[in-house]
């Protein structure tokens, strides 16, 4: 109830704390604010509309290449019709394959060593060198490939590419492998011992199988990645337009493929790079859908 | 300058808060039911009652701070000195301007200095520039009983200061902006016994000034410091009294049982 | 806690310890033996790679470090002719893009991070954020061809005119456009790190608490006020963490910008419009020429320099993420 009655005069501008102030410095206050709001909306849209814009235009520009020749033909000299990108496809689907023969074991045992066997300053060390390996430029494990292979060699090759390219994996698989492995609860090791199961079946029968789909899908992403890679095969496959048939020789991949068709004299061939583009945007953001997908869906943001 | 009304000006006869038929929702989740109360100019109000009797939604209505959480939904009128801070029209950033809270855990701002942190409310809404500016500090620092200990390291971070202190020091950040109303949520629970004395003692100094709306978990500290308690429980307004009133003769069944610790 | 709870948990903690180390432990059964040394021998393998990498550059880079030692750094080009070498412009424009990038895609990502993070209604909110992040599984290969066939051309045809008409009177905007050069390739570059940023940078937003937004807000700040006192202060570390990655990402950043660089020394001029090279584009460029020797050498010198800089900028931004742990801990003494 109230302590007294008293006839409130109509709450004028001044008597009423709560309006909204007239005085510049709340003018200021209200515009900055607003200005915030558009000005980091803007950005986030210029950032959002990049991608989408990148997109459509590498499909627009690339997609009349796609066709059965694309993927059956090798490439032709310019200036003749047909021919196709099926070296490049080749090679990528072998350099993934040798990728992942030296990317996916090395990676796997340091996540499995650092997840179920490695204590103390050695595992720190190792983890701080692994984690090293994701800062490093990828051009520089190409340099690496290309001292200790090709160049004694005298020749290019495909071992020398999957080389580099399965060492720029291992880390991320790694990673990978190590999370997925920790997420894996105590109980289900305990468990596997309690029944006598030595360590390693333990680690191999049981905990890795139960990690399964997490180490798979790091493993995917590594690859996805790889995938696209240019410069360490530059100094590696070093590219060529005939079906590769020896892992000592050059090989074509898609990434070297359109570096070197972006570089060329001839429009077709220029036009025909966006087609590959269009093909490698096609696989990584299909494995990246793919990856969120199986993972949950989006990371949830607190408000 | 503002065009606030100064303290002695104030009419004292007019209630500091009159809330009528407040409601509040957390989604579908209704948490307030028909809140009815006048809050008493210039004294301490607890609230009081069980966890998740939504005293401290009644309270973060009070400043418009309870619809900053999603889903979060009032209606009713709250209207302080005759206006009613939820009509349309009026800017919640404005109502928390003249509504000062302290939360909980004490949150001072750790990557500015103390008298930064006594400083921002005021350096925000324009109130006072340079010496000015230092007066003010000095003044909330000295009504929040922390000067003393805090005057010659003004420019040190709080996460120096022990966890008293920085409780002084966030009230002193709300004493800034000479607010109408000081609502403070659970003050003392973050804190020790000894610290907790020192808080309730500042807070019967600051009622002299200020009107104090206060929850608290601890009937003692109700009965210490507060002039009136309001007993709530799952949502609804029990019963509100003189502070002796109610600890002595509650009106209400629940409200004994709630007081003789039958529950709760 | 209740004492009968405790002594619980506290045995059923020694019973855990008990079988971790009976799993240590049992590693001397002949197939655990075998499955570790399995293990052991392929980290190995790995640590002897990285210190491998480490070792080739170094020692193929001998020759040219005794030859040259500072002076490599400011050589001004590869020249075989007088067996000469130099990244002196190598460096610079490594320096300059990367500076570029990191100029423009820092407040760009801290925008977008904030805009995400606070103001998006929420409907928006996880499909603009997928957009954002997608970006940067983009290979470089695309971004250069994009960048070198559409907006290299752009570039001299529209925008660098454009700037140059409004804003040359300041010496970055004079000069012949070429369109490839030092401003397409730090534009680009700027695409490329602005996922990394941004998606640290609300990384960081997201994990400041409730208790200092609502500190701010209880002051009568605006939304804005509550980002600029309460969140970005309490983020600072973290983000600058994340900045010095998205930079490291830009330091060493090869095929989008070789393409785009123009990959020709210019007289030295402050102007943006100028065409340059990197350490990165010199590997490349540089590499099918080099005969064993001092041309061999210098590539090798160069690649030593790239990872030497990636690898210090890397640790940096590592050390800064870590240490977020701390930013506003030891509130409550």
């Amino acid at each position: 109830m109230r302590l007294a009655e008293q006839a409130t005069p109509p709450a004028s501008p001044r008597s009423n704390p709560f309006q909204e102030e007239r005085n510049g410095l709340a003018r200021r206050r209200r515009v900055t604010n607003q200005l915030a709001v558009v000005l980091t909306g803007a950005f986030t849209v210029l950032a959002s509309l990049f991608l989408l814009y990148l997109i459509v235009y590498v499909a627009g520009k690339g997609l009349q290449f796609i066709n059965l020749d694309f993927f059956t033909q090798r490439p032709k000299p310019p200036g003749e019709t047909g021919g196709g990108w099926a070296t490049a496809l080749q090679g990528t689907a072998v350099l993934i394959g040798l990728a992942a023969l030296i990317g996916v074991p090395l990676g796997m045992a340091v996540g499995i060593y650092l997840s179920e066997i490695g204590r103390g300053r050695f595992a720190s060390l190792v983890r701080f060198l692994v984690d090293t390996l994701t800062g490093i430029p990828t051009v520089i494990f190409g340099l690496f490939a290309w001292v200790l292979i090709v160049v004694p060699s005298h020749s290019f090759s495909a071992l020398s590419a999957g080389v580099a390219l399965g060492i720029i994996m291992v880390p991320t698989v790694a990673r990978a492998t190590e999370e997925m492995l920790r997420l894996v609860p105590k109980e289900l090791r305990e468990a596997s011992a309690a029944l006598g199961a030595t360590e390693s079946r333990t680690v191999l029968r049981v905990v890795i199988p139960a990690a399964r789909s997490g180490i798979v899908t790091g493993i995917m992403l590594a690859l996805a990645r790889v995938a696209g890679e240019t410069a360490p095969l530059l100094l590696t496959a070093f590219g060529t337009s005939f079906f590769n048939t020896s892992l000592l020789r050059p090989i074509d991949a898609i990434p070297l493929r359109i570096f070197v068709f972006t570089l060329s004299p001839y429009a077709i061939e220029q036009q025909q790079a966006f087609a590959g583009a269009l093909v490698l945007i096609a696989f990584v953001l299909l494995t990246s859908l793919a990856i969120r997908w199986a993972t949950g869906g989006f990371r949830v943001r607190r408000r | 300058m503002q065009q606030q009304v100064s303290l002695v000006e104030r009419p004292l006869t007019e209630a500091a808060v009159a809330i009528r038929d407040l409601n509040a929702w957390y989604d579908q989740a209704q948490s307030l039911f028909d809140i009815h109360l006048d809050i008493v100019p210039l004294s301490v109000t607890a609230a009081i009652g069980p966890s998740g009797s939504g005293k401290s939604t009644f309270v973060r209505c009070l400043n418009r701070m309870h619809e900053e959480v999603i889903g979060a939904r009032v209606t009713g009128s709250v209207e302080v000195e005759g206006v009613n801070i939820y009509s349309t029209g009026i800017n919640p950033m404005n109502v928390r301007r003249h509504i000062g809270m302290v939360f909980q855990q004490p949150n001072p701002l750790p990557t500015r200095s103390i008298y930064e942190n006594v400083a921002i409310g005021a350096r925000i809404n324009g109130l006072a520039k340079g010496q000015e500016l230092d007066e003010l500090v000095r003044r909330c620092l000295g009504q929040a009983a922390l000067w003393d200990e805090v005057k010659d390291r003004l420019r040190a971070p709080p996460t120096q200061l022990s966890g008293g202190q920085q409780q002084r020091l966030c009230i002193a950040r709300a004493l800034a902006l000479d607010p109408r109303i000081v609502l403070m949520d659970e003050p003392c629970s973050a804190l020790d016994p000894i610290a907790t004395l020192q808080i309730e003692d500042l807070i019967k100094q600051l009622a002299q000034r200020y009107t104090i709306v206060i929850v608290t978990h601890n009937l003692q500290q109700a009965a210490r410091i507060a002039d009136r308690t309001a007993f709530f429980l799952s949502g609804r307004l029990i019963e509100e009294n003189a502070t002796a009133e109610l600890f002595s003769r509650p009106k209400k069944r629940q409200t004994e049982d709630f007081i003789t610790g039958r529950f709760g | 806690m209740q004492p009968r709870l405790a002594a619980r948990i506290s045995s059923t903690q020694a019973r855990s310890r008990a079988w971790g180390h009976q799993l240590r432990v049992r590693a001397r059964r002949p197939g655990d033996f075998a499955f570790r040394v399995l293990i052991y021998a392929f980290v190995v393998v790995v640590l002897a790679v990285v210190a491998g990498i480490a070792w080739v550059l170094l020692s193929n880079s001998w020759p040219t470090i005794q030859a040259f030692g500072l002076r490599f750094l400011t050589n001004s080009a590869f020249d075989p002719i007088h067996n000469t070498y130099g990244v002196g412009p190598a460096l610079f424009g490594t320096f300059i893009t990367s500076a570029i990038a990191f100029v423009l895609a820092l407040p760009l990502g801290i925008g977008t991070a904030a805009f995400l993070t606070e103001f998006c209604p929420s409907a928006f909110r996880a499909p603009l954020a997928f957009l954002v992040d997608s970006l940067a599984v983009i290979p470089s290969i695309v971004i250069g061809l994009w960048g070198f066939l559409v907006f290299a051309p752009w570039l001299q045809q529209r925008g660098e005119p454009w700037l140059q008409q409004h804003l040359g009177f300041l010496p970055f905007f004079q000069g012949t456009p070429h369109g490839v050069g030092i401003l397409a390739a730090g534009l680009i570059l700027t695409a490329m790190i602005l996922p990394i940023i941004t998606a640290i940078a609300r990384e960081v937003m997201a994990t400041v608490p409730v208790s200092q937004r609502e500190a701010l807000l209880a002051l009568g700040a605006t939304r804005w006020e509550v980002i600029r006192y309460a969140v970005l202060p309490y983020s600072r570390v973290g983000i600058m963490g994340g900045a010095i990655l998205g930079l490291g990402r830009a330091l060493g950043e090869t095929i989008a910008v070789t393409l785009v660089i123009g990959n020709q020394a210019a007289s030295p001029s402050l102007s943006l419009f100028q065409t340059g090279y990197t350490l990165a584009s010199v590997i490349i460029n540089q590499f099918g020429e080099a005969t064993p020797g001092l041309f061999l050498s210098a590539v090798l010198e160069t690649g030593l320099l790239l990872l030497l800089i990636t690898l210090i900028t890397n640790v940096l931004a590592r050390l800064l993420i870590a240490r977020l742990g701390r930013v506003g801990g030891g509130l409550i003494v």
